[in-house]
């Protein structure tokens, strides 16, 4: 009767049996899963070097079975250009807030998608800097109340939400551009799509690929798990409307 | 004598790495440096290299981290600014143990300042750049031939003790043209293999992992106090110095890199006007070579430093010597036409041998 038996759900190889530090209704777990199942699909975890960032995201190599390089803050696309020219075949992923790579890091992040680093970033839009305890982002909503805006994100003195997935787009080297969010399991799914293909694009050697993923933060939001999850949908989205704003492999193929 | 070069300082700094096996290197433009990227910028594709101008010097020092803990040889450069710049970075890599070659063509400062000669940097290279106490190996050449020789050094000492070594120099070593015998590389068999640096795992039963983040109970001043025992012992097995006449000097005189070079002439002319001048050229700005300048104070209680600016290794001199001796000091603090002469400096010589 055993063979009957057919595993239909387990742990990804990529990710180690370890019990995270991430808050409930935290959605970094869901997205180092979609990592981790692409690693394991595409065949890459034995090649695979992930540079850590700094945030609530800096202990990746506390989770990810891979070889890992902790960046410093915002540095993550420098770090990983510096990795890759030396092991070109590679594959190397960083992973990103939004305070590390759209405020401190936005240097990095513009300069290796121009330069068409083949790379893959994975960039975590929370709308807050959860790891110091719930400051304004780059992301910040206007009128989101946080421990930096205690009044509500005001355009006129803290300036606009900045959009990366768009931003990045425009930029020659970028090769593909997405966001998607995982508030959901059809959305999970979708975002599950989008991180393979920033993956299998750099198997391909098909240049810089990035994939935005909208996220939620209860903690900080001071919402509960159902709530934060409903804002992503309901608030977010509006701002950070999802798509595919570029992608080089459907025009190459003519489809 | 067919091997016999003819090159800028410059350019001697890329000829050694090159030679040592460095096929990384990422930088930014900055004067008085701009012939390292351009040189290596020509040289190293057609070494199987990689050069990489990037968009900043913060953006260059994170690639240099990231190739070194790939496991390359690799190098960066700058001057001052840049390396104000670079802090972040290199904090990191001392923290990560990674290892590098970093140049400090020094500039004038503070701020701008200017691009002439200046050693105004010391304290930047020698007391840490960067925050959270860590220490970089500086090596300070005084010669087109030695920033060549230095460099081949610099890549050895930074992979055996896992850390970034800076070269010091600043214009007038860089920027000017002497003969340079390009020897060989002869590298050490003892080195420590790599096995830390990330390739992807290849089949290895535990991920690799560079960082500089401790946060277990105890982790961090374990950590810490393995870094302190590697300063130690660096400072016990690397001490470079060049020191002229100790055996019967009255006056020392003590100089870096391009002052050392003046004050080297200074001392000739006043040895042959009859004064018993001696020198204390450091080589190492850190390790430090305090145990010279403890020695040669024994006999010799009077000892002048003479830096291109307001006066900063004569600290490290001064706890050297330990109050034994006594410290003088005479600097010109940089910029344009502040260079001091042989003779200027023979002058401070004959003034500080008689009172």
């Amino acid at each position: 009767m055993a063979e009957s038996v057919t595993t239909v759900f387990e742990r990804p190889r990529s990710l180690k049996p370890v019990v995270s530090h991430f808050c409930a209704g935290c959605h970094h777990g869901t997205i180092h899963r979609l990592v981790a199942d692409a690693l394991d699909q595409l065949g890459l975890q034995d090649q695979t070097i992930g540079i850590a960032s700094v945030g609530c995201s800096v202990l990746l190599y506390e989770y990810f079975d891979i070889d890992v390089v902790e960046a410093p803050h915002g540095r993550a696309p420098a770090v990983a250009t510096g990795v890759k020219r030396v092991h070109p075949h590679s594959t190397v992923f960083t992973y990103q807030g939004d305070g590390d790579l759209a405020a401190i890091g936005t240097a990095e992040i513009i300069h290796a998608a121009n330069r068409g680093e083949q790379i893959t970033v994975i960039f975590v839009n929370n709308t807050t800097y959860g790891m110091t305890g719930g400051q304004m982002a780059p992301t910040t909503l206007p009128q989101q109340v946080t421990t930096t805006t205690p009044f509500g994100r005001q355009i006129e003195t803290d300036g606009n939400p900045i959009r990366m997935a768009e931003l990045l787009a425009l930029l020659d080297g970028t090769s593909y551009s997405a966001r998607v969010s995982v508030d959901g399991p059809k959305r999970v799914a979708q975002a599950a799509r989008a991180v393979q293909k920033a993956f299998e694009i750099q198997k391909n050697r098909g240049g810089f690929a990035f994939v935005e993923v909208l996220a939620a933060c209860p903690t900080n939001w001071g919402l509960s798990v159902i709530e934060a999850n409903e804002r992503v949908s309901q608030e977010m989205m509006s701002y950070f409307p999802l798509g595919t704003y570029k992608d080089l492999t459907v025009s190459a193929t003519g489809a | 004598m067919s091997n016999r070069l003819f090159v800028k300082g410059n350019e001697a700094v890329c000829m050694g790495a090159i030679a040592a096996g460095c096929r990384h290197y990422f930088g930014y433009p900055i004067t008085p440096q701009n012939e390292i990227p351009e040189f290596m910028s020509r040289e190293l594709p057609g070494a199987g290299g990689v050069f990489l101008q990037a968009e900043s010097e913060v953006a260059a020092i994170n690639m240099v981290l990231g190739a070194s803990a790939a496991g390359a040889r690799v190098m960066t450069s700058s001057s001052g600014p840049g390396i104000s710049l670079k802090a972040e970075g290199i904090s990191f890599m001392a923290g990560s143990e990674l290892p590098a070659v970093i140049v400090n063509m020094m500039r004038g400062g503070p701020g701008l300042g200017g691009i002439d000669a200046s050693q105004a940097d010391y304290f930047q290279a020698v007391k840490g750049c960067g925050h959270g106490g860590y220490r970089l190996i500086v090596l300070a050449p005084y010669s087109v031939q030695e920033l060549y020789d230095l460099a081949m050094t610099a890549f050895d000492l930074a992979d055996r003790y896992l850390l970034p070594v800076m070269i010091l120099g600043d214009a007038m070593i860089g920027q000017m043209k002497e003969s340079l015998i390009p020897r060989s590389y002869d590298p050490p068999t003892d080195l420590p293999e790599k096995s830390w640096a990330v390739t992807g795992k290849q089949g290895r039963a535990q991920g690799n992992t560079v960082k500089s983040l401790y946060l277990a109970d105890g982790a961090l001043e374990a950590h810490n106090w393995k870094l302190h025992g590697r300063y130690q012992q660096i400072q016990q097995q690397q001490v470079r110095c060049e020191t002229l006449g100790l055996e019967d000097a009255e006056l020392l005189i003590t100089a870096f890199g391009s002052a050392a070079r003046i004050a080297k002439t200074a001392v000739e002319m006043a040895r042959q006007s009859g004064l018993k001048v001696g020198m204390i050229r450091p080589i190492t700005l850190f390790p430090f070579p305090e145990k010279i300048y403890r020695q040669a104070t024994e006999r010799c209680r009077r000892i002048l430093c003479v830096e291109l600016n307001n006066g900063q290794m004569v600290e490290d001199v001064r706890l050297s010597v330990d109050r034994q001796a006594e410290v003088r000091f005479y600097g010109r603090p940089g910029g344009t036409g502040s260079m001091p002469t042989p003779e200027e400096l023979f002058k401070q010589l004959q003034k500080h041998y008689k009172d």
